[in-house]
């Protein structure tokens, strides 16, 4: 692996190309554990109303995932309308003492979890305008994607399927189209379900993965959470190493030249 | 007074503090932030910030997501 190939988002340096979520966990060990397997820098959260009066000594997220050795992304996950995902963000940068770097999604379906792509605009031009550093989920649109890198977002972030399906990168046309006009990290985040997934993905010449159920939902997640940090891994040396051409017919291996019989 | 707190209406003493009221909840040294009617109350502002009755207050912290 080049020594020099990293990630850079925000101007910020990054060893791993593989993101992942902290959701849908057994318990925080679980998470903790597979966050360390994954190899993985930047994390999501999620910004939800404290249990108040329920066992105050009740460990918190952030005390198994610190602050000093993780780089935090707080989501707006469950977010249907651009106040409340602006909210949000605000929010998180409260709580994390003036952190900007924030995960945008604005969601338009219950159903799909897409998102609505116009609210996503919306809030994405207030968040840059409020000094966030945004990263955008979006659909696998080229279009979409480009008008929200043109917004200022520092990585816009299409879905390869919808998130916690597991189907994986359902366009992969669209994701090329979107990684080959982008000047920002393309990040697919949303519906990987295996590691050969976030091979492929990355051998599109994406930037980087962005998982959380594919690890969280597998039978072994701590185990799963290693073969997409070696997945992430392959496919961005496959990338880089440049992959032989598609042929319809043979080509032997071994030389016709010398042969006895 | 009676203010919402997390979608909840519960009896607090008169113009408490945020401070005050962190300590009642036994959130003291928890991660949080403290939304007052949809704005924000800094942490600088805990010592300071007097809520009033009817506000609703929000608490948040960091959990699992994706």
């Amino acid at each position: 692996m080049q020594n020099n190939d990293s990630l850079i988002i925000a101007g910020k340096s990054y060893q791993s190309r593989l993101l992942v979520g902290t959701g849908k966990y057994k318990d925080l060990d679980e998470t903790r554990n597979a966050v360390e397997a994954s190899g993985a820098e930047i994390i999501t959260i999620a910004v939800r109303r404290s249990n108040i009066g329920q066992s105050p000594d009740e460990p918190n997220l952030l005390d198994v995932l610190p602050m000093d050795r993780y780089t935090l992304l707080p989501n707006t996950a469950g977010c249907y309308n651009v106040e409340d995902a602006v909210r949000t963000c605000r929010m998180a940068r409260e709580l994390l003492d003036g952190h900007d770097l924030v995960k945008l999604e604005v969601l338009g379906n219950e159903k799909t979890l897409f998102p609505d792509t116009i609210a996503t605009i919306e809030a994405a031009e207030i968040l840059v305008k409020d000094d966030f550093k945004v990263m955008v989920y979006t659909n696998d649109d080229p279009i979409i994607a480009k008008r929200l890198e043109e917004i200022g977002c520092v990585a816009v972030m299409p879905l390869a399927a919808p998130i916690g399906s597991g189907l994986g990168i359902r366009n992969p046309y669209n994701i090329l189209e979107i990684i080959e006009n982008a000047r920002v990290p393309i990040i697919v985040d949303a519906g990987v379900g295996t590691a050969s997934d976030a091979a492929i993905a990355m051998e599109l010449g994406c930037d980087g993965v962005l998982m959380n159920t594919a690890i969280a939902a597998a039978k072994d997640p701590v185990l799963m959470a290693s073969a997409m940090k070696k997945g992430i891994q392959a496919g961005r040396e496959a990338f880089l190493a440049g992959r032989m051409p598609r042929k319809r017919y043979a080509s032997a291996s071994s030389p016709i030249d010398g042969t006895f019989f | 007074m009676q203010v919402i707190i997390n979608g909840e209406s519960r009896d607090v003493p008169e113009a408490i503090t945020a401070t005050q009221l962190i300590d009642l909840l036994e959130l003291g040294g928890k991660r949080i932030a403290i939304e007052s009617n949809q704005e924000i109350v800094p942490r600088s502002a805990f010592e300071t910030h007097s809520f009033k009755p009817g506000d609703q207050i929000e608490i948040v912290q960091a959990i699992g997501g994706g």
